[in-house]
């Protein structure tokens, strides 16, 4: 058992600097599924070399996307390796031949999960959802679903199942998605916007927005030239002086 | 006109439509006509080559179209009147002769005639001298016989006058009579006017009311005027009735008040919206039945022009460095220019400066003597702050005011700009900044607007000073934001620019942090307080805002990526909470950052080891060193806490208080985040997925927290929005997808193109084909100049051979007469020769 810092180093480069210059990759395949099992950075960062194994070795691994569903959880869209992760689980995800209970189950997972995420983050997974969408048709019922029960009292998915084929995912619908149309970053909204409407049959190149960071979003925001500035109408009273004003009743300017 | 003179251009084919100019020419007529105009311009021209005398036409208008020939004529007559006036004609002998009647001038009668009115004239006129009628009407001999007998009685011997001479002595008489009169009412006058002028004087100084008396003096010994030129008077002067608009009462007032502000929500909420813009935007051009549908659009020229505003570069960009690099050396040119024009700006303001500092000196001084009155006039100075247009009667304010300048410059730097506002209570620093807006009121001088767009940055750089000092003046802030919102109302464009300049500040020191430290921690109070402006000066609700987006932007990285690792962290922290609750209060937009933040901060009040059923995110974590930083288990501080609000100077400085209150701080903190959530609920219940983002939060709510433990205060405020947390119905329609408008079928209808102009070429836009008639219009007159200029030189040059000819044939013609008169001459000589040979 190494410690967590030197794995993490470890697993970082294992799949480039390491295994490609071994005469028997397969023999990294223990070390790989331990890893992969611990759970938590190492599993993301463990995913990568397994995935070489798998693509070019004839790994087989049970439960492989079990284990992946298993390892979302709110921490993905903040932690360091998001892009890395994404991007292999964009791999993952994109044979067609995936039965859509599953396909499912990821897109509800991630909707769910973007719940918590920042905008840099909402900003790739939104497309990363609609590209599943286009791979997946049988997966639309999520976000079109004309027949349905007029109104429920419970989303049926199961956040809690580790099993996607138990989780029900079929029989929601994307509500989150929706909530997010609400969100504050203009950006993000008309992206969220986007699955009101019937997707285009292109993919969309998310490679670019796997990077992406809040600052890199901040800096393209205050870039953006205005014509003009709307101002408030209210006249100001003071610095807490607005109407039902939060901070008036919780901090004074002692 | 003569069939020979016609020229016909024969076309070879006939062709429908086109319009033929050039078909029939009279070339005869048109030579003709150029000569002619050549004859009156270029031989002209050319006559007068070596003269340097000009003529110059100076004739008034003569020249000038715009005036009509009869106001040219009466204008030109009046100039020589006006040229005329005052000058002696000595060839004039009656100019200056003056007509008198009765020894005094016609004219002068004339000017007194309505002031000497009928008054005196008429007892004279009535009581004319018995003499006078003797004379005229009398037939002459009573006055005779009386004259005669009185001066009979007096001077016996003198001789009896005749009748003549009588005459005469009576109009020398009566003329002098009239003389006298005449003289005293003049003097009458003189003495009138002199206490009307008097009077005058007086009556400035006077209190308006006169005493009756006085008035009555003043009536006597003026001429009373007739009451019938009163009346015509007056109905001349009378003026004529106009319509004014009617006061609007205080119910309209308001009403119109209330109409602006609906109108302003309903522009407000289509700004939230943000669908309407886009609308507008991509209006649905028209589509022909041609369109391939194929959506293809052409990628948008984003490339940006470079702009210098105040003399500075509009660099957004700080990443394009390298080309800034390049850039700046023009820059600095630019600025170099600037600064040379601005010195001379400099230099008056240091003599304002100077005198400002002056009497900074003097108001300090005086209030040094004066400590004792100076919170009398402090308090004199709040009134007037209010109620500026009240009278200032009162000499004590007159002497409060004396201390500031009414004028102000606006201050070129900073410095400046702070030394102005040093040692000025927040009363005298508000009215100084108003009294600089007065003063350089944009519309009142060119550079003002420029100047003032500075003082809002100066004002903002002062207002993050104030709140970064070790003991924050948020008072002074407070009030200051007054001035702030007016500037802002003003400018709106120049707020917004330097608001962003410091949001992206802040935003690059936040990511240096990062990249160098790995964490980043909170800013400072002053980044807090800006953030806060942002939202008083800027309406929060729109989809899309150039300042607000970009601060939303800021604070979501604040509460994602800063560590927590002290109270004031999460005081902070809080605060920025409060902050994106206000900022999404009206659009009730989603903020995942401040669910996230809320859950962390009442994990962190918890015992350890507890998070079950939820999972914090990033700057939280579930295991760590920083946990229980808002956990109190002191029960007396428990019991003894009171709901306070948090003194923002914490979080500059915790002082060194006694553990209680500390603990009653994280207590307010706990019953504020509290208070945030329950705020969360009822903003977002309408969301679809309302329950699974309160989800976490709940289970802590109900499953972790220690209710019982907490004081009953806090259990209120626990209750209350678990409550609203928790009474939501919970409900989910399945989505449907919008209807898909239909694509129309391709059809392949002929493509129909509007055209404009025969023969042309019609490719490309509306401005290409403009500028293609241009050029082809300049062509084309270029040829036409080119062509009369050969014509020009041709004439000058038939000119000047006829001019040649001329010449030569006269000289031949006189050399001729010459030979002609020398062969005469010889030709005699030899005859007479001849003679002599013969004799």
């Amino acid at each position: 058992q190494l410690p967590t810092g030197l794995y993490k180093k470890v697993l970082v480069i294992l799949h480039d600097s390491v295994l490609p210059y071994m005469n028997e990759p397969t023999l990294m395949m223990d070390f790989l599924t331990v890893a992969y099992g611990i759970g938590g950075a190492i599993s993301l960062l463990a995913l990568n070399g397994l995935f070489i194994l798998i693509h070019q070795h004839n790994l087989e691994y049970p439960d492989f996307y079990k284990k992946l569903y298993s390892l979302l959880d709110p921490s993905i869209y903040h932690v360091k390796y998001r892009a890395r992760f994404f991007h292999l689980t964009d791999l993952f995800l994109s044979s067609s031949h995936l039965p859509a209970y599953l396909v499912a189950a990821f897109i509800k997972r991630l909707a769910r999960l973007a719940l918590t995420a920042p905008p840099e983050a909402l900003l790739m997974i939104i497309p990363f959802i609609c590209n599943l969408f286009r791979r997946h048709p049988a997966c639309r019922v999520l976000v079109h679903r004309p027949g349905g029960p007029a109104d429920m009292s419970e989303d049926p998915y199961v956040m809690e199942e580790e099993e996607p084929s138990e989780s029900r995912a079929l029989q929601s619908s994307l509500w989150e998605i929706q909530s997010l149309q609400n969100h504050y970053h203009p950006d993000v909204a008309k992206a969220a916007a986007v699955l009101n409407q019937s997707l285009s049959e292109m993919e969309d190149d998310i490679s670019g927005l796997l990077e992406l960071s809040a600052s890199e979003l901040f800096d393209k925001e205050v870039k953006k030239k205005a014509v003009d500035v709307p101002l408030e109408f209210e006249q100001v009273r003071g610095l807490f002086g607005k109407k039902n004003d939060i901070f008036a009743e919780h901090f004074s300017l002692d | 006109s003569n069939p020979f003179e016609v020229k016909v251009n024969r076309q070879k084919f006939d062709i429908l439509g086109r319009k033929t100019k050039n078909d029939v020419g009279l070339p005869g007529v048109s030579r003709s006509k150029a000569i002619k105009k050549r004859n009156q311009t270029l031989l002209k021209e050319y006559k007068e080559r070596e003269k340097t005398n000009v003529f110059k036409d100076k004739r008034f208008g003569e020249y000038n179209t715009k005036i009509t020939p009869e106001e040219k004529m009466i204008r030109r007559f009046a100039m020589e009147r006006q040229q005329n006036y005052g000058k002696k004609n000595i060839y004039n002998l009656n100019e200056d002769e003056e007509l008198t009647h009765y020894g005094q001038s016609l004219a002068e009668i004339e000017k007194l005639n309505d002031i000497v009115d009928s008054d005196s004239d008429t007892e004279e006129r009535g009581t004319l001298s018995a003499e006078l009628t003797a004379a005229h009407f009398g037939g002459g001999g009573g006055l005779l016989r009386k004259k005669v007998s009185s001066e009979q009685q007096d001077e016996e011997e003198e001789k009896p006058k005749s009748r003549k001479e009588l005459i005469e002595e009576m109009i020398a008489k009566s003329k002098q009579e009239k003389q006298e009169r005449q003289t005293r009412r003049e003097s009458a006058l003189e003495l009138t006017e002199k206490l009307d002028k008097d009077w005058k004087e007086i009556q400035t100084l006077i209190a308006r009311k006169t005493p009756k008396s006085e008035r009555k003096d003043k009536e006597a010994e003026k001429p009373k005027p007739d009451e019938y030129d009163m009346i015509v008077r007056e109905l001349g002067f009378e003026m004529k009735a106009k319509p004014s608009e009617r006061l609007k009462t205080e119910e309209e007032l308001a009403k119109e008040e209330q109409a602006r502000l609906q109108e302003l929500e309903a522009d407000r909420l289509r700004r939230m919206r943000g669908i309407d813009e886009e609308a507008n935007k991509k209006r649905p051009s028209h589509v022909s039945a041609d369109d391939l549908a194929d959506g293809f659009i052409l990628d948008k020229d984003d490339r940006r022009l470079l702009s210098y505003k105040d003399g500075k570069m509009n660099i957004e960009n700080e990443e394009e460095e390298g080309k800034e690099e390049e850039e700046e050396e023009g820059e600095e040119e630019d600025n170099e220019n600037e600064e040379e024009s601005q010195e001379e700006s400099a230099s008056e303001d240091e003599e304002d400066d100077a005198a400002d500092g002056h009497s900074d000196l003097e108001s300090d001084l005086e209030s040094e003597g004066e400590a004792a009155e100076n919170k009398e006039e402090k308090k004199h100075k709040a009134n007037e702050n209010e109620s500026q247009n009240v009278e200032k009667l009162d000499p004590k304010r007159e002497a409060a005011k004396s201390e500031l300048p009414y004028t102000f410059a606006v201050p070129e730097t900073y410095e400046t700009f702070k030394s102005l506002l040093a040692g000025r209570t927040i009363e005298e620093q508000l009215i100084i900044l108003e009294r600089i807006q007065k003063c350089n009121h944009p519309s009142l001088a060119v550079g003002n607007k420029a100047k003032l767009e500075k003082l809002f940055g100066f004002l903002l750089e002062y207002i993050g000073e104030l709140a970064t000092l070790d003991l924050p003046e948020l008072r002074t802030i407070d009030k200051l934001v007054l001035p702030l919102y007016n500037l802002c109302q003003m400018f709106p464009q120049a707020a917004s620019d330097s608001i962003k300049f410091i949001l992206r500040d802040a935003a690059h020191d936040l990511e240096e942090v990062i990249e160098v430290k790995g964490r980043a921690t909170f800013p400072a109070l002053d980044t807090l307080i800006y953030l806060k402006i942002v939202s008083l000066l800027f309406p929060t609700s729109d989809f899309w805002h150039p300042v607000v987006t970009p601060a939303f932007m800021y604070m979501s990285q604040l509460l994602t990526k800063c560590r927590i690792t002290t109270l004031q962290d999460v005081i902070k922290g809080l605060f920025i909470c409060c902050l994106f609750l206000e900022y999404v209060s009206l659009s009730r937009r989603f903020v995942p950052e401040l669910i996230n933040f809320l859950l962390g901060v009442l994990h962190i009040s918890l015992p350890r080891n507890q998070a079950q059923g939820y999972t914090v995110v990033h700057p939280f974590t579930p295991v760590g060193k920083n946990l229980e930083l808002l956990l109190v288990c002191d029960k007396e501080d428990l019991k003894s806490w009171e709901k306070k609000n948090v003194p923002l100077s914490i979080v500059t400085r915790l002082k060194e208080t006694s553990r209680t209150e500390i603990n009653h701080t994280r207590l307010s903190c706990l019953a504020l985040c509290f208070d945030l959530i329950k705020k969360c609920a009822v903003l977002y219940e309408s969301l679809p997925s309302f329950h699974e983002i309160m989800h976490p939060v709940r289970i802590l709510l109900t499953q972790h927290m220690p209710v019982n433990e907490y004081p009953e205060k806090m259990q209120e405020w626990y209750h209350s929005a678990l409550k609203e947390l928790e009474n939501k119905v919970k409900h989910y329609t399945p989505l449907i997808c919008e209807k898909k408008k239909p694509v129309p079928l391709k059809q392949y209808t002929p493509k129909v193109v509007k055209v404009l102009e025969f023969g042309k070429k019609q490719a490309g836009s509306k401005k290409e084909q403009e500028r293609k008639q241009l050029i082809q219009r300049h062509k084309r007159e270029l040829k036409g100049a080119i062509r009369e200029i050969r014509k020009d030189n041709q004439y000058l040059a038939r000119m000047q051979l006829s001019e040649i000819m001329e010449r030569d044939a006269a000289r031949k013609r006189k050399v001729k007469e010459l030979l002609g008169s020398l062969a005469t001459q010889e030709g005699e000589w030899k005859a007479m020769k001849r003679k002599k040979w013969d004799n």
